[in-house]
C-alpha cells in the first residue's frame, strides 16, 4: 500500500525528516510514536502534500504511483486521508456541505456517479452511529465553536464517509477524555478493513489500550530507531523516549566519485 | 508566505464574462451638458412640463456643487463635457410595444447575458423591465400585474400614465438637491423603473430590472421609484453589466424607496459592471444614491447587494425610519479585486419610537483592491427605545489589498441601544490546505471559504439571485492555480 524510502523532508530550511523507511501493507495498523519534535506531524504533512514542507530526498509510493507527484486534491481523490491535529474552522460552510462536496469530489474522479441529496444523506446518517455525533451538528459551521472531542470526532466521520485507502491519524488522541477517546476508538476499529491501512500518530500509548496496531515504530529525530509489537508501546511507557537516541546517520555518498 | 498570498490571489483573477459590445444602431445627443441638452432629453421623453422644470432647477443646482472627496477612492476628475447624456438603440417607432416588437439583437444580448426577455422562456415569478443604455427595451408580465393593480413600467411611461404619482412621490426621498450625483441625476436622467404596489397586495412575483451599458462614452442614468403602499409587499432585483471598455464610464443611479404603513420592500442588487482590467484600466464609475423611507408604523425596508463589480463603488442604501416600529436592515457584499475601489455601507436614521435596524456588512479585498465600509446610525431624540445591531466582516486574500471601516455612530436618546462588531480576517492557508485535503481543487477551496463567508448575506437573497450571486463569486474566482 505505501512504501517510504529514504524520505528527506525540510521546513523553512531546517531538515526535518532525516530519511524514513516504512512500509504498510493493505489491512494492516501501524502505529508511530515519538517524543515532541521528532518529526511525526511533519510525516504526516508530508504525506498529505502541504507544501510547506519540502521533500529533499526519498520516495514515496501509493498504490504503485509516486505519492509525491500528486497535488494534496489528488491524493485525497486517490484514497489517502489525513484527520488532523488541529482542524481548522470555516465559518459559514457547514460540515454537512462540506461532506458532500469532499465525497463527490472524490466520486467524480474515480468517474463515480456524484450521490443525490437523499443517497448522501442516508450515508452520511449511517456513518455518524460510528462516532455517536448527534445530526444538528451537520448543519453547523465546519469546526465552529465545536469542543476538541467534537472536532476529532467530525474527523473521524469525514473518514468513515471518504472510505480512504490509507488513513492517516495525527494525534487525533491528543485532548480527548477517556469516553470521546474510546468513541474515536471503536470508529476507526469499525473501519478497519483488508483493504485498508492506517497510520496513528501519537505521542501516548493511551490510544493503542483502544485500536490494537500491527507494527509500532518510534521516530526520534527525524528517523525510525526502533519498530516493534505492540509491547514496545508498553515498554516505552515504562522507559520513555530519553534511552532512544537517533541511529548513525547511514553513511552519506560523498561528492567527486 | 509571501509566495503562498500571491498563490492564493492567482485563484480569485477573474474573467469577466458580459464584456461584449452589440452593434445596434443609436440615436444619442452629442455628448456635454447644457439646458439645451435637458430640454432635448425631456422632448425626446415628451415630458408634462413639470419633469423639465424639475430637471431644470436639478441642473442649475448641480452647477453650483462641487463633487464630494470624502470617500477613500482615487480617480482622475471627470470630465462631464465629455459625456454622452442620452443613448439609445434606434427602434422602428417610438418605443417598443411589445417583446415581439423588440429589435432581436437586444433579446440576444440579454439571452447572452443569461436573462431570456422572452416570457415563455423567463423562470416562472420575475418580471423583467431591460434597461439598455438610457432607455427600458422591454418589461414582462406587465399585463398580469396591471391585473392586481400594480404598475410595472419604465419609468418615462410612468411620468406619462402616472404623473400624480411621480410627481407625489419622486425627490421625496431623493431630494434633486441632495448631492453631486443625484443632482446630476435629477437633471438628466433618462429611465428607469417604476412601480407601484396598491394597498393590501402582495405582489405574487419577483420584480427585477436588468441594466446594460452598451453605448461607448455614455453616462447612465437611471431613475428608479418603487412604492409599497400601506399593506404592500414587494420584492425587488436590479441587476448590471457593461462591455468592456478602456475608457471609465459613469453610471449614477437614483433609486428611492416608498414603504408605507405596514408595508415592506425587499430591494436586492448583484452589480456586476465592468470593474477594469488588471492594471486598472477602464471600467465603470459606479456612483448611486440609493434610500429608503418607512413612512408609516411597521414599515420596513431591506436592502440587499452583492456588489462585485465596477472600478469604483460608491453607494449607501440607507433606510429613513420615520414610522414607529419601522424597520431597516442592509447585507452587503462588497469584493474589489485588482485595482477596483469600494466605498460603500448605508445610513440608518431612526426617527420614530422602536425603530429597528441591522446592518451585516462582508467585504472581500483581493489584488490591489481597496474595499470601505463606511456607515451611519443616527438616532433622534424622537427615536425612544430605537434599537441597531451592525456587524462588519472583512476578508483578506493576499497582502496587497485593504479593507477599511468607518462607522459613525450618533445618538441622541439615552433609551437607545446600538452595537457594532466587526472582524477582519484572511483566508489562510491552513483553510485552503484542510479543503484540499479533502478532494477539493485550490479554486473550489477559495471558493468555498469565500461563500461561507458570505453566507449570512446570501440567505436574504431571492433564491434565483442567491443561485447567481454565488455563481458570480465562484466566476470570479476561477484561474489558473498559481
Amino acid at each position: 500500500m505505501l512504501t517510504i524510502t529514504d524520505l528527506h523532508a525540510s521546513c523553512d530550511g531546517k531538515e526535518i525528516l532525516r530519511g524514513i523507511d516504512l512500509q504498510i501493507n493493505a489491512g494492516e495498523v501501524h502505529a508511530i510514536m515519538g517524543p515532541n519534535g521528532s518529526g511525526k506531524s511533519t510525516l504526516a504533512n508530508v504525506l498529505a502534500g502541504r507544501d510547506r514542507y519540502q521533500v529533499t530526498r526519498g520516495t514515496v509510493k501509493y498504490r504503485d504511483v509516486d505519492l509525491l507527484q500528486m497535488p494534496p486534491e489528488g491524493r485525497a481523490r486517490a484514497g489517502v486521508f489525513l484527520a488532523f491535529q488541529y482542524p481548522v474552522e470555516i465559518p459559514g460552510v457547514s460540515n454537512i456541505y462540506l461532506l458532500k462536496a469532499a465525497l463527490n469530489a472524490v466520486r467524480k474522479s474515480r468517474g463515480e456517479q456524484e450521490l443525490d441529496a437523499m443517497d448522501f444523506l442516508a450515508l452520511v446518517k449511517d456513518r455518524m452511529q460510528l462516532v455517536e455525533m448527534k445530526e444538528e451538528l451537520l448543519y453547523r459551521s465546519v469546526n465552529e465553536s465545536f469542543s476538541g472531542g467534537e472536532k476529532k470526532r467530525r474527523e473521524i466521520l469525514q473518514m468513515a464517509v471518504l472510505a480512504p485507502y490509507l488513513a492517516i491519524l495525527d494525534e487525533t488522541d491528543s485532548g480527548l477524555d477517556i469516553d470521546a477517546l474510546q468513541v474515536v476508538a471503536a470508529g476507526v476499529n469499525a473501519l478497519r478493513s483488508p483493504d485498508r491501512a492506517f497510520l496513528l500518530i501519537t505521542h501516548y500509548q493511551r490510544l493503542l489500550d483502544y485500536v490494537v496496531p500491527d507494527v509500532v515504530h518510534v521516530l526520534v529525530g527525524g528517523r525510525i530507531v526502533k519498530s516493534g509489537d505492540r509491547a514496545l508501546a508498553l515498554e516505552l511507557e515504562r522507559t520513555g523516549y530519553a534511552d532512544l537516541t537517533p541511529a548513525p546517520a547511514p553513511a552519506t555518498m560523498q561528492d567527486g566519485r | 508566505m509571501e509566495a503562498s498570498s500571491r498563490d492564493i490571489e492567482t485563484l480569485v483573477r477573474r474573467e469577466y464574462k458580459a464584456g461584449f459590445v452589440t452593434d445596434v444602431e443609436s440615436d444619442a445627443v452629442p455628448a456635454g451638458l447644457s439646458e439645451d441638452v435637458i430640454r432635448l432629453i425631456s422632448e425626446k421623453k415628451r415630458e408634462p412640463d413639470f419633469m423639465l422644470e424639475w430637471r431644470l432647477r436639478a441642473y442649475r443646482q448641480w452647477l453650483t456643487m462641487r463633487a464630494p472627496q470624502w470617500a477613500h477612492v482615487h480617480f482622475a476628475p471627470i470630465d462631464f463635457q465629455s459625456i454622452v447624456y442620452y443613448s439609445a438603440p434606434k427602434s422602428r417607432d417610438d418605443g417598443p410595444k411589445s417583446l415581439a416588437d423588440v429589435d432581436p439583437k437586444l433579446l440576444e444580448t440579454y439571452d447572452k447575458l443569461g436573462i431570456p426577455l422572452r416570457e415563455r422562456e423567463l423562470l416562472a415569478g420575475v418580471a423583467i423591465d431591460a434597461v439598455f443604455d438610457s432607455v427600458s427595451v422591454a418589461t414582462t408580465f406587465k399585463d398580469k400585474l396591471a391585473a392586481l393593480g400594480i404598475v410595472f413600467c419604465p419609468f418615462s411611461e410612468a411620468v406619462q400614465k402616472h404623473p400624480d404619482l411621480v410627481r407625489k412621490y419622486l425627490g421625496s426621498v431623493v431630494p434633486y438637491a441632495d448631492n453631486f450625483y443625484a443632482t446630476l441625476n435629477s437633471a438628466v436622467f433618462s429611465d428607469g423603473s417604476f412601480v407601484y404596489v396598491p394597498k393590501g397586495v402582495r405582489c405574487p412575483m419577483e420584480l427585477s430590472t436588468y441594466f446594460r451599458i452598451n453605448a461607448s462614452k455614455t453616462g447612465q442614468f437611471e431613475r428608479t421609484l418603487i412604492i409599497a403602499d400601506e399593506g404592500a409587499y414587494v420584492s425587488y432585483l436590479e441587476g448590471c453589466t457593461a462591455p468592456m471598455r478602456d475608457e471609465n464610464q459613469l453610471h449614477a443611479a437614483v433609486v428611492e424607496l416608498i414603504a408605507l404603513k405596514d408595508a415592506q420592500i425587499k430591494y436586492s442588487t448583484v452589480q456586476n459592471w465592468y470593474p477594469g482590467d488588471e492594471q486598472g484600466r477602464g471600467g465603470i464609475y459606479n456612483f448611486v444614491t440609493k434610500r429608503g423611507a418607512c413612512r408609516g408604523e411597521n414599515a420596513k425596508i431591506s436592502w440587499t447587494q452583492v456588489e462585485t463589480g465596477s472600478a469604483i463603488t460608491w453607494k449607501y442604501p440607507s433606510v429613513i425610519l420615520e414610522g414607529d416600529n419601522s424597520v431597516g436592515e442592509f447585507y452587503s457584499v462588497a469584493v474589489t479585486n485588482n485595482m477596483q475601489q469600494a466605498d460603500t455601507g448605508t445610513k440608518m436614521l431612526h426617527i420614530g419610537r422602536n425603530t429597528r435596524s441591522t446592518i451585516i456588512s462582508k467585504g472581500i479585498s483581493s489584488g490591489r483592491g481597496q474595499n470601505t465600509y463606511r456607515g451611519q446610525v443616527k438616532v433622534l431624540k424622537s427615536a425612544e427605545k430605537a434599537r441597531n445591531y451592525t456587524q462588519c466582516d472583512s476578508l483578506l486574500i493576499g497582502d496587497r489589498c485593504g479593507a477599511h471601516t468607518f462607522p459613525y455612530v450618533e445618538v441622541r436618546n439615552p433609551t437607545a441601544s446600538v452595537e457594532h462588531e466587526a472582524t477582519t480576517s484572511k483566508i489562510s492557508e491552513d483553510q485552503l490546505f484542510y479543503l484540499q485535503s479533502r478532494g477539493l481543487t485550490a479554486e473550489d477551496a477559495v471558493s468555498m471559504v469565500v461563500n461561507g463567508f458570505c453566507k449570512t448575506v446570501f440567505k436574504e437573497l431571492p433564491m434565483e439571485f442567491a443561485v447567481e450571486a454565488q455563481k458570480l463569486l465562484g466566476l470570479s474566482l476561477e484561474g489558473a492555480v498559481g
